[in-house]
């Protein structure tokens, strides 16, 4: 089988989420990839040194640059007469692109898939992962989503990929890009962080949110997080959100501070190596799913806790 | 300029789910049901533009069991949609499907946008919107929390991985909402009660002619891998010693 792997990057560097797409399409045959976006000869670069990666198809073009899906689709949809499957990573970006593509194709996609079971066969999460579905699909094309915490990424380094320029129909007239805030961090990704700190409703605002969760997080060096009660209360940006309808986690350690463990937040972390939990109520749920659990009041707890580290 | 908003009757948000121990599904029998909680976002969201005077009529449409029509599509009326359209199937019908009913639906009613849910909370899949989107050729706004009707098109700004990205899209649109769009209104029951009175069309997937048959076979559904819980610790102490011990803090 000849897969076709989206390529997430920014038109300059190529991002993590990438590799373990890789992996899963390596899984159903021959792995090319795509580099759609402005400028992006360096992007296509890092993407052929990928290990196991055959082909690099690059789109260079300002229609793609922002990656808008009314262009992007048509593009990977003339592609795809020469490959078998397409995989993309299930950020916002590929959840954007993904199902138009599906639905040009004519093809039911399969989403935020685990595991790939076999040429037709995988597992995805339903009801915000409390439970696993085994989905086969008699569609002659596949069109998915990979679910980043659930492969290992492919090496960054050692492939010798191809590079071949492509071109699509360019812009279609329906959308513009009108502007982004892309809050820039010193801190790791959440989505890729070895350890992660969230703070919840409790932190009760944005001033006590940054006080008590941000020095603590420099200290263990964590990206941060947080519950949508948090978000919505405007404590901490939006995409900061862990969760079923959030950004999925697996940090070797998760530090849950007054965040109850409602299970639209449990999808988001569950998954993590160990997880830690600070939260005055002795029976809040995420006690349950707790590997270290600590009872109080996360004022005194938190500051305590960082002075100490 | 009207706008449709199409629904989805799910298990309700509060319900934890329970796999059924046969491995066919999750059990639905006898457990509340309910709208779709961007769904709900979606309805406010054409409501509030009937009520700026940006839009003149919100039509709601469902996929779904003949009980939709007295809980979510009353709902749906009660929050201040004009009428509703039924679709009655007992079936479970895929995001394909669903696309492909609601893009004879649109051709229909002709809606200057279409605003839908980013993702059921059911099957989590996150694609109807982007799907409908391609079947029309219309531009798609995902993931909203904001929406500016304007001359001629509206722009949408979208939550993504990194921040928060605007983009300005010709009509019709198709805009799929996020959590922080608006807080949708509660059905109150005087307004339950005047819903009853709209009209609600009832048609079956057969009046559209659209292919239905899934393409994906649940071979089985379990339960994930369940974590239990692991110990309390009793002081800040005894929690530096075991992020100590895991290496993470020196
Ligand atoms: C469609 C939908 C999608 C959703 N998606 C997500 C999602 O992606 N991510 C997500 O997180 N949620 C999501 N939710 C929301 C979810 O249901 C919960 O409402 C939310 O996670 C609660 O956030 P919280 O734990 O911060 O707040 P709460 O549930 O209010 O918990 C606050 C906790 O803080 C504790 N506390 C209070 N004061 C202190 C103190 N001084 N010291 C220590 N502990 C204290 C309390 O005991 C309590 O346990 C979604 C909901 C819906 C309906």
């Amino acid at each position: 089988m000849k897969t076709l792997v989206w390529v997430e990057h920014d038109n300059q560097n190529l991002k993590d989420a990438t590799l373990a797409v890789v992996t899963a399409a390596a899984k159903l045959g021959e792995v090319h990839l795509l580099v759609a976006g402005k400028g992006v000869d360096g992007v296509a670069k890092q993407a052929a040194a990928i290990e196991g990666v055959g082909k690099v198809h690059v789109a260079d073009d300002a229609a793609y640059e922002h990656f808008l899906a009314e262009n992007v689709a048509p593009l990977i949809v003339s592609l795809m007469g020469s490959h078998d499957a397409v995989l993309f990573p299930a950020t916002t970006t590929g959840k954007n692109i993904a199902p138009r593509v599906a639905a040009a194709l004519d093809v039911m996609q399969i989403s935020d898939i685990l595991s790939v079971e076999g040429a037709d066969t995988f597992t995805r999460p339903i009801y915000a992962g409390n439970a696993i579905a085994t989905v086969q699909t008699s569609d002659k094309k596949l069109v998915i989503t990979v679910r980043g915490t659930a492969f290992a990424k492919a090496a960054a380094t050692g492939g010798s990929g191809t590079i071949e320029a492509v071109s699509g129909e360019g812009d279609k007239g329906l959308s513009t890009f009108a502007g982004a805030e892309i809050a820039k961090s010193e801190r790791p990704e959440l989505t890729s962080a070895k350890v992660i700190v969230s703070g919840g409703r409790a932190l009760g605002s944005s001033e006590q949110f940054h006080a008590q969760i941000d020095p603590l997080a420099d200290k263990l060096g964590a990206a941060v997080g947080a519950s949508r009660a948090a978000v919505d209360a405007g404590y901490a940006p939006n995409d900061y959100q862990v969760g079923q309808t959030g950004k999925i986690v697996a940090p070797e350690v998760y530090v849950a501070i007054g965040i109850s463990g409602a299970i639209q937040h449990l999808a988001g972390m569950k998954d993590s190596k160990t997880i830690i939990a600070i939260n005055k109520d002795e029976d809040a749920p995420i006690f349950q799913v707790a590997d270290i659990g600590l009872v109080g009041d996360l004022f005194k707890i938190v500051p305590e806790l960082t002075e100490k580290l | 300029m009207k706008v449709l908003v199409p629904v989805k009757r799910v298990l309700d948000y509060n319900v934890k789910p329970r796999v059924k121990a046969d491995g066919t599904g999750v059990d639905l029998a006898n457990v509340k049901m309910s709208m779709n909680p961007f769904d709900e976002i979606a309805i406010e969201e054409a409501v509030r533009l009937k009520e700026k005077g940006a839009a003149t009529e919100v039509v709601v449409v469902t996929i779904g069991v003949a009980k939709a029509e007295s809980d979510v599509l009353l709902t749906a009326r009660a929050m201040g949609a004009d009428r509703a359209i039924l679709i009655q199937t007992d079936d479970e019908v895929e995001p394909l499907a669903v696309a492909k009913l609601l893009a004879k639906v649109a051709e229909e009613e002709q809606p200057g946008l279409i605003i839908l849910g980013k993702q059921a909370i059911d099957d989590d899949s996150n694609q109807t919107g982007q799907m409908l989107g391609a079947l029309l050729g219309w531009p798609q706004g995902t993931f909203a929390s904001k929406v500016e009707l304007g001359g001629q098109g509206v722009q949408v700004t979208r939550e993504v991985d990194g921040g928060l990205e605007t983009v300005d899209l010709k009509l019709p649109a198709i805009v799929t909402t996020d959590l922080r769009l608006n807080e949708p209104r509660y059905a109150t029951l005087p307004n339950i009660m005047k819903a009853k009175s709209k009209p609600v069309a009832k048609k079956t997937v057969a009046d559209y002619g659209v292919d239905v048959a899934p393409r994906l076979k649940t071979l089985k559904v379990v339960e994930p891998a369940k974590r239990s819980a692991g110990v309390k610790v009793g002081s800040v102490d005894e929690l530096v010693e075991k992020l100590k011990a895991l290496g993470v803090a020196k």
